[in-house]
């Protein structure tokens, strides 16, 4: 067992998953194009689910904080962001890329922006109090997500709204007989651009290594010299934009959103950051590519298990790797 | 002259009463070693003094400034480093990444870390590897070689030997000798014979209070005494 592990370590170990998964759906669909839009479609779903996930993994990790009001900034990005692109319609309508582009990067703008000052109000006003106090941590994100969907009911109403779309991202690419919806690119795209920024800050800055070293011994860090909290803070509030960002992107997608948004995807965040280990950014990728991608292969194989398929997946990872498949702390 | 004045220090952890009262005072220069029973108070009088733990109200002093009621960070400033039982490494860190996050400005000082590689050649070894992938010894002096990238005043060490090999017990002593002529040493610590070789004054705690100070020479010659505040045997 311990000689197989080794041998997989060397080709790439569980970074593997997502190919293996894509291999054994191959086989079982049978229909090459389908398959290639399937995969697509959960590679790009698993991005958007990446966006909403990786500020929810950094601050479970750095700060310690169950913070079950995350899926509040992923309802407001939404929101914010589909009031920005209705109220910039007319620059949508236009034959103008250059215009409707500018309404869809002001559109994310808005929801980034809002995201870091609801970051900045949630740590200070709701978090900050309940450090190191888990139960009340839950009682009191709950409470604050409760709150915010009740803010958006009151601000946007119980009925759907409708999200407009850039022109040049509504349709789709047909390449024999394999469909791509140009969003679905965009939205991988995004999400590519937005890991690779991340892995350069953690990776390549010394804020990057603070944060690395605080989520595995905030302590020892604090030791060195260095304060924590400023630093939970710039996590928090770079949390809670990614999550809004990720709200936005998702609202693009799905064209129609309600209050609810938020809270729907919250179950797969969540499952997306116990599967791929605590504070780790390439675990959250991982995690949720594997989530993505298993979500529209069963989703088109085994409908009826489409809801219980990640659950079953994050059951199975957990009993293989309780910590998950790339946590941050070994 | 005393760098460090610990005076009447009470540490309550949670409602418990952890330190009833904690005096001593540790000279400039040299090692000072706390002993001390398992459960005596001695890791909580390190963590009080780092300000892990709250200690009560103006009971640390270091070069006469108050420390208590400071933040860990705004401490570890003062030039105070910190080396825990746990040793505290970042595992998913690389030697490397260990040593330079505990550096001032983020760039090395090279006379420095010459300096560590000559007390530590492991260090310079497996530069580039993460810290998890090393030894048990290796992390002690990853850990201990994290306190001297940077000129201190003081470190503080708790139980640097426990579960070590001989031969690394030693190699560590020799460092600690050589440290301990330009940085002061608060050390805690179990293994007594290690203790002797190095401390030059020391300290025991007993149940959360210091039952006896004074030179380590001192109290290596009194068998009896030793029996009766740490249990050893003669």
């Amino acid at each position: 067992m311990d000689k197989l592990s080794e041998t997989l370590g060397r080709y790439g170990g569980v970074n593997l998953l997502p190919v293996v998964l894509a291999a054994i759906a191959f086989v079982l669909i049978g229909a090459p194009s389908s398959w290639v839009t399937l995969t697509i479609a959960g590679l790009s779903m698993g991005m958007m689910v990446f966006l909403m996930a990786s500020g929810l993994s950094l601050v479970f990790g750095l700060m310690d904080v169950m913070n079950f009001g995350h899926s509040a900034f992923i309802s407001f990005g939404a929101f914010v962001a589909a009031s920005v692109l209705a109220a910039l319609g007319g620059w949508l309508d236009s034959d103008s890329v250059l215009l409707a582009s500018a309404a869809l990067g002001l559109a994310l703008l808005a929801a980034i922006t809002f995201g870091l000052a609801a970051g900045l109000f949630f740590e200070t006003v709701i978090i900050r109090p309940v450090y190191r106090d888990h139960l009340r941590q839950i009682l009191i994100t709950m409470g604050a997500l409760i709150v915010s969907e009740q803010i958006i009911l009151a601000v946007w109403g119980g009925t759907p709204v409708t999200v407009p779309r850039p022109s040049f991202l509504d349709g789709a690419w047909i390449i024999g007989d394999v469909s791509i919806e140009i969003y679905r690119v965009f939205a991988f795209g995004l999400g590519a651009v937005v890991f690779t920024g991340l892995y350069l800050l953690l990776n390549r800055s010394r804020i990057g290594l603070l944060i690395r070293a605080g989520v595995e011994n905030r302590e020892m860090v604090e030791s060195l010299g260095f304060k924590i909290n400023r630093l939970f803070i710039g996590v928090f509030m770079l949390g809670s934009a990614l999550a809004a960002l990720g709200g936005a992107m998702w609202a693009g997608y799905e064209t129609l959103i309600t209050p609810a948004l938020g809270g729907e995807m919250m179950i797969v965040v969540f499952i997306v950051v116990i599967i791929g280990g605590l504070g780790s950014i390439e675990g959250t990728l991982l995690g949720a590519i594997i989530v993505g991608l298993t979500a529209n292969y069963i989703g088109y194989l085994a409908p009826k298990l489409a809801l219980a398929s990640n659950m079953i997946l994050m059951m199975a990872i957990l009993m293989w790797r309780p910590s998950g498949l790339r946590p941050a702390v070994k | 002259m005393t760098l460090l004045s610990v005076k009447d220090m009470k540490t309550n952890i949670g409602q418990y009463s952890v330190l009833h009262g904690i005096s001593f005072d540790v000279p400039e220069g040299g090692v000072f070693v706390l002993l001390g029973r398992n459960g005596a108070g001695k890791t909580t009088t390190l963590r009080s003094i780092m300000g892990l733990w709250q200690p009560s109200a103006n009971s640390v002093s270091f070069q006469g400034q108050d420390l208590s009621g400071m933040g860990t960070a705004d401490i570890a400033r003062k030039g105070i480093a910190y080396v825990p039982e746990n040793m505290g490494i970042f595992g998913g860190l690389t030697v490397e990444e260990n040593l330079i996050l505990a550096t001032a400005k983020g760039t090395f000082d090279q006379k420095r870390l010459q300096r560590i590689y000559d007390l530590f050649p492991a260090i310079e070894k497996f530069w580039t590897k993460q810290a998890w992938s090393l030894s048990g010894g290796q992390k002690q002096m990853l850990a201990v070689a994290r306190a001297i990238i940077e000129p201190r005043a003081l470190i503080l060490i708790d139980e640097p030997t426990k579960g070590l090999a001989p031969s690394i017990v030693a190699a560590m002593g020799e460092a600690f000798r050589e440290i301990s002529q330009s940085t002061t040493i608060l050390l805690v610590e179990q293994n007594f014979n290690f203790a002797r070789s190095l401390g030059r004054d020391m300290a025991v705690i007993e149940d959360g209070r210091v039952v006896h100070t004074g030179s380590m020479a001192g109290f290596a010659a009194d068998t009896e005494l030793q029996g009766h505040l740490l249990g050893l045997s003669a």
